[in-house]
């Protein structure tokens, strides 16, 4: 399988997750944010964490309107599979690829730490190397994770069965304490937590590995 | 000709930033303070000369840019 790892002024998780799709056995290419085009054949496009554009404007907001981004979209209607992390969650919500709004932490803090989040639903290919209410450690390192969206959105998100995880307690503020969410055909995963800081025993934990390795195998299949 | 957009967070969206300066306000001894909602302004200076076009253009450029409309609401004021 095919990864590609979008890279904008101030990504800054961007080599990391090149690593953890590669470990999965992936080919991972990097594609700078003023390309039209992806890669031919790309099965995933991963959009890593950091500071696109110095968070100016708002998160996520001016890297959303690059040209790559036009790209991306084509990408997720032909069906193909996208990774947000942090910042790359933020820059879905801003592209509309996924629903709801990231704005600042409700207790204004930067919080920089290792969460334990719930994996709410394994009916995904990124979840369905987890058991359904498995407890996951992942770190976070964000100061606008405060997950929002409308009362129907977010009926819709749980109806539907597209919260992916939530975090264990009140981490941010967030609505439903929502942590990632999956878009409506179940390819597109948006999530503030960092699996790909925790994807190797060397880094103080592997939980995130997981969600890789069956991203992998599923890429391969689909 | 110049323009000035307000951006502000829509009612009902929590404002964390806002609620932090209204305790702080507080703190400092400014009693009666109820809310604070904290925005921003932009202001742009444009080639156009024409008020109400150049209007049209600047709120085009909140509804692709300037404003999230999933949680800010934004005037556009012509100088």
């Amino acid at each position: 399988m095919k990864a590609a790892v979008l890279v904008f002024p101030g990504s800054n998780c961007d080599r990391d997750l090149a690593v953890a799709f590669r470990n999965a056995g992936c080919s991972v290419e990097m594609v700078w944010h003023k390309d039209t085009t992806l890669p031919d054949d790309v099965d995933i496009v991963g959009i890593p964490g950091g500071f696109s554009f110095g968070d100016y404007l708002r998160c996520g907001a001016i890297a959303a309107r690059s040209p790559i981004v036009g790209a991306l979209k084509s990408h997720v209607e032909r069906g193909g599979y996208a990774l947000g992390i942090c910042n790359g969650f933020q820059v879905l919500v801003e592209t509309g690829l996924l629903p709801g709004a990231l704005i600042r932490n409700a207790g204004l803090k930067f919080i920089c730490k290792p969460v334990d989040l719930t994996v709410e639903t394994t009916a995904s290919d990124f979840t369905s190397g987890y058991t359904k209410g498995q407890s996951v450690t992942y770190p976070v390192a964000h100061h606008d994770g405060n997950y929002i969206a409308g009362p129907d959105t977010l009926a819709a998100l749980t109806g539907e069965d597209r919260v992916a995880f939530r975090y264990g307690g009140n981490v941010n503020g967030s609505a439903d304490k929502i942590a990632g969410i999956l878009s409506e055909n179940r390819r597109v995963l948006g999530l503030m937590p960092h699996p790909e800081r925790a994807a190797d025993p060397a880094l103080g934990g592997a939980d995130g590995a997981d969600l890789f390795r069956s991203l992998a195998i599923a890429a391969v299949t689909a | 000709m110049k323009a000035r957009v307000h951006i502000m967070l829509k009612n009902g969206v929590l404002d964390p930033q806002g609620e932090a300066i209204r305790h702080a306000l507080g703190t400092l001894g400014f009693d009666g303070v109820h809310g604070v909602r904290q925005g921003k302004v932009i202001e742009i200076d444009l080639a156009s000369s024409d008020a109400a076009s150049a209007e049209a253009e600047v709120g085009k450029m909140c509804e692709t840019l300037l404003a999230n409309t999933v949680i800010e609401s934004y005037e556009v004021e012509i100088l």
